[in-house]
Formats: C-alpha cells, structure tokens, sequence
C-alpha cells in the first residue's frame, strides 16, 4: 500500500474499445499483490518456495543416512526435529524435500495449462465438429477423477518422474479447457477479432496474437488453482507410496512413513504436513486475490466464475 | 432430454473403457513383464500373458475384457488368485457408506453455516467463516486426515481411533467409532465450496425483486430466507453437491489409505502397488461410472428442483 494514487490509475478505466492492453497481466498481477489477502498468500507460499529451494544448500546431515541409531528420537541439539522412522535427521529432510516436489508440480502445471489453453482457444475459435471433437473427448477425460487418472497411468509403467509430471499435466487439460474455452467463446465474437479476421490473418495469429492476450486474467487464475492442485496431487501420490520414489525425501512420502511414530516424535509429521498446508494456503489465496483483483472489484472467486458461466470445480 | 443424456452418457462409458484399456494393456512396455518383475521365467510370463490374452491383438483383447465387464465377469485377481467381483463387492458397500456419510454430513454442515452466512452478510460470522472455507479448500485431504488424527486420536484427544479397520464379515456402521474420522475428513474436504456455493446463490436470489415483494408484504426474515430464496438457490447448490460427490470419488483413494479403511479406494492402492492389472480396471472403471452416474442424475434433479421450471408447466 505504498500510495492510494497508484491503486486509484490502475483501477481508472484501463479499456476504451473492448481489448485488453498488452501487460494487462502484469497490472494485474500488481494490483493482486499489492491487495492485503494477496499479500498474505504470496508470503506464505513464498516463505515455504525459497525454503525448499535453499533447503537442499543449508541442510545440516544427509537427508538419507540415519544420524542415530533410533528412530523417532525426540529433537536434540544435533536434530533440532528429531529423526525419522529411520533415525535420519528429520530437518535435513524436510529441508531436501521440497525442491523436487515444487519442480514436478510445476512442470506438470505447465504442461496442463498449455495443452488446455491450446484444445479451449481451438474448439472456441473452430466451432463446429473441431469443438464438439474436442470437449466430447474433454468429457470422457473428465470421468477420471484427477488422482486415480495418474494411478492410472503409474499402474504398469511404474512411478516414474517424467510420468508423473505428463499424468498429472494430461489430468489437468480438460478442466482447463473447458474453462478456456467458455471465455473464449465470448472473446472470438468481438469486433477486433472478426477485424483481423478480414485481414487474412492466419488461424494461429488469430487465436494466440489477439485471443489468448484477452484470457490473460483466467489463464493466470487457471495456473494458480492447477499448481495448488498439482502440489496436492503429487505429494498425495508420494504419500501413497507411488510417487517419488525413497529414499530420496519428499514431503508427502515423510508424512506417510512417520506417521506409525506420531505418539513418539509428532515433528516428523507435522512439520512437512504444516508446510504442504502453508504452500497450498498461500497459492490458494493468491490465486483468489488475482480472481478479486481481475475483475476491478472485490468479489471472490466463485462470484466470478459464476459470472462467467463456469462453474469452478476442485478436482484432485 | 434425459433420454438423450442417458445415451451420451453410455457412449462416454464406452470411450471411458477403452482409455482404461489402453492406459494398462496396449502402452508400450509388456505388462506381464511388469507384473511379474524379477521373477518372470518364461513359462509364467507365458501363463499370464495367456490369461491377460496379451499374445492377442490389441482389438481382440478389449474385446474379451469388455465382453467379460457387460456379462458380469470382470477378471481374475493376479495378486491372490480370487474372482475381481468377490474381492471388490463388500468393499464397494464400504466405500459407498463412506461417500454417502460424508454426502450427507458435509452438505447440511455446510449448507447451514452458508444459508446463515448469507443471511447475516458481511457480518462477523460471514467473514471468519468465509476466511475458513478458503483456508480448507487448499489444504490436500491428507493433511486434513494426519490433522484429525493428531488431535483426536494420538496426540492432543485419545477420544477415537486413529485406523478404521473393519473385520471381513461385519458391517462399518456396526461399529460407528470407526466412521467418525474418515467422515469427518471426507465432510471437511468438501464443505467450503457448498458453503461458498450455498452463500453465493442466496445472496443472489435474496438480491431479486421477488425477494423484496415477500419483505414487502411483510413476510418474516426467516420465512423469506427458507420459503423464498432458499428453493431458488437449490439448481446451482446440486450441481456443486453433484460435484463434490465426484470429488469424493477420488477422495476416498487417500482417505481409505490413510485410516486403513477398506474400500475400493484403498484397494486401488494395493492394485497399484501390486500391478494387479484386472481389478485396477474394475476399480477404475466404476469410479467413472459412477461420474457418469452422477452427472446425470444431478442435470436432472437440478431440472426438477429448479421453481421457475416446475411454474412453466
């Protein structure tokens, strides 16, 4: 909140035709960050990022050989969080095991939103049998929910990292398609679409030069709520037992594997639990704030998504 | 209409099928190979591949599978050797309990606080409560479950137990102390976005004109809020309902895991686990019936609950 004149130019009528200005992103992104409930989530998903990603660097022992010689020991001077189900140092763990999680997730996050945004812009932009191919396969794909669709996939080949990360990107493609492509529906009957449209502009230009620039604020939404979803979904695999695979340590994993100790050293538990909590609080309410943010008014998420006629789903 | 979505509903059945089919039998890479791992000889790679029909081409071992499903024979276990059917049927009752408790639990829980939320708008109630909701729907099912187990079960209450077995041959609701964690879980995953939904909607019908001519009558707060505006939100609050009843379809997999709970979810673990490829397919394939299932069944009822709709005829 540095000056309430800044807030006042950005929420000053930005369009003059029906066209989204280039950057219309990074304004609103600003103006998501500057909101207080922005503020708040991108600090606490911002604290547990720059943890997992220093973690690895100031990790005091290995996070894969036993410091003692039991396990569920109570913190020390020496683990300040005890050890685990295996006597390995808890904190050095916990403090390895959260880069590869974040990497995976946000591969997968690309990954999903690109495909989505691809098939949503064409069954709009194409119409006919193109769209009506297009969201009769997002149906089909639908039926799965999220997880079981990546169990699915790791059931015969095996959990592989690059797998993981295609299973859940594949998961998160139709939702976001579906999204996309009922926004876009409204941008493709705009005047300065059917503009360039006479200027013999090819199909492609058209749909990612002057349609996809004006789905900027639900393409941002979209990757938000898919991280989040992608962190839940990933750690829930780890968890299972069929994600990343041990001894490498991993958040989900470690919840799994201490938890039979929760009585002796609850830290090893709670711990990586709190900071799953915090990451996906933190996106979650950042996402929210650029949801508020992009539509000038403070109306949460669901408000908007009523208004654009989609109907927010939560899926894992 | 509810003939033509029965119809596209089959028709997505079938598609579903075959995606499961191609995901454990037709991707590259032998699948008796991965069954078997280390200790495939070559007769047992031959024996399994015979019962998977794997040395078939691809069209004729779908065949026999799905002509199996529709005739009601869905395999043979690889992991004990017992008729899928057999070994999924009780858990199915089991995971069916779990899914319509926390239904059930979650909807009115959450329907309440958000019809009260809406009532009391901007009050202090709406706004704690509203901040809960999105803090709860971030968080992954299992944290809310470690969550519920460290203060009811092992750490701060010992008031309940922290694993749900239910011996082979009893009911779940014979032992009700069993329900109350994964229930609660389930519930509590779902709440926030009926509460989101519920406030929303009767915040919009409230807003109406026909709203303002019930208070204008002089019609009691209370009598508008659930003889009024209530019924007008309910279209939009089934289809969320609706929604979040599939998401427990995927629910239940962590949360049967976590309580050691045995249903179908956690059975999809071990099948996982195991490379049981039969019942992975069986298991699969009722969890997106079951989508279709409630697809329809909510467009429908959203149709017949909706006031205006039921006025035009």
């Amino acid at each position: 909140m540095s000056s309430r004149g800044q807030i006042g130019a950005l929420t000053a009528p930005r369009r003059v035709v029906g066209r989204g200005t280039r950057r219309e992103w990074l304004v609103i992104l600003k103006r998501a960050t500057r909101s207080r409930r922005g503020a708040v989530g991108l600090s606490l998903a911002g604290f547990v990022v720059l943890l997992a990603l220093i973690g690895p660097l100031i990790a005091p022992h290995s996070p894969t050989a036993p410091v003692t010689l039991f396990p569920f020991s109570k913190p020390t001077s020496a683990a300040s969080l005890g050890s685990d189900v295996l006597g390995r140092d808890v904190l050095s763990r916990v403090l390895d095991g959260g880069a590869v999680l974040l990497g995976i997730a946000a591969a997968a996050t690309a990954i999903g939103v690109a495909a989505g945004v691809i098939l949503g812009i064409a069954a709009a932009y194409y119409g006919r049998w193109t769209d009506g191919i297009i969201m009769r396969t997002v149906d089909v794909f639908l039926a799965f929910p999220q997880l079981v669709f990546a169990l699915l996939l790791v059931s015969v080949v095996g959990p592989k990292l690059w797998l993981i990360m295609v299973a859940v990107g594949i998961s998160h493609a139709p939702q976001v398609a579906r999204v996309i492509r009922s926004v876009a529906l409204d941008v493709c009957e705009r005047d300065y679409v059917k503009a360039v449209e006479l200027m013999d502009t090819p199909a492609r230009k058209v749909m990612f030069g002057e349609i996809l620039p004006n789905l900027s604020s639900v393409v941002m939404v979209e990757l938000g709520l898919r991280f989040t979803t992608s962190i839940v979904i990933i750690a829930g695999l780890s968890f299972l037992g069929l994600g990343i695979q041990p001894p490498a340590a991993n958040w989900g994993l470690m919840i799994n594997e201490n938890r039979i100790g929760l009585g002796v050293n609850p830290w090893a538990v709670v711990v990586p639990a709190s900071l799953i909590a915090l990451l996906t609080i933190g996106l979650n309410t950042y996402t929210d704030a650029i949801a508020r943010a992009s539509l000038g008014v403070d109306r949460p998420a669901e408000e908007m998504v009523v208004a654009t006629g989609i109907i927010l789903d939560r899926s894992a | 209409m509810v003939v033509v979505r029965v119809v596209l509903g089959l028709l997505t059945l079938f598609a579903v099928s075959v995606v499961i089919f191609v995901a454990t039998q037709a991707l590259p890479g032998n699948a008796a190979y991965a069954v078997l791992g280390h200790s495939a000889t070559p007769q047992r790679l031959h024996a399994l591949e015979d019962q998977l029909h794997l040395n078939r081409s691809l069209p004729s071992q779908y065949g026999s599978w799905i002509g199996g499903v529709l005739g009601g024979n869905f395999g043979t276990s690889l992991a004990n050797r017992e008729s899928v059917s057999s070994l999924i049927g009780p858990r199915l009752v089991n995971s069916a309990v779990l899914v319509i408790g926390a239904g059930l639990v979650g909807t009115l829980f959450a329907g309440i606080l958000g019809l009260i939320a809406a009532a009391r708008r901007d009050g202090l109630f709406d706004h704690v409560a509203s901040v809960i909701a999105l803090t709860i729907t971030a968080l992954p099912e299992f944290v809310v479950a470690i969550a519920l187990v460290i203060v009811f079960a092992v750490n701060l209450l010992h008031i309940l137990p922290a694993v749900s077995t239910i011996p082979p041959g009893t009911s779940p609701l014979d032992d009700i102390s069993a329900l109350w964690l994964p229930i609660g879980t389930l519930s509590l995953v779902i709440a926030p976005y009926i509460f989101r939904m519920t406030r929303g909607a009767v915040i919009e019908a409230l807003e109406s004109d026909y709203v303002e001519m019930a208070e204008l009558k002089g019609i009691s707060r209370w009598r508008v809020l659930l003889v009024h505006a209530l019924p007008n939100s309910l279209p939009p609050v089934i289809q969320v309902i609706g929604l979040n009843l599939l998401y427990l379809a995927g629910g239940i997999v962590v949360v049967e895991y976590v309580f050691n709970y045995p249903g179908i979810g956690a059975a999809l673990v071990d099948a996982v686990s195991n490379r049981d490829i039969p019942t992975i397919q069986f298991i699969v394939l009722i969890l997106a019936a079951f989508y279709v299932f409630v697809n329809i069944t909510t467009d429908v009822i959203a149709l017949m609950a909706s006031p205006r709709r039921r006025a035009r005829r």
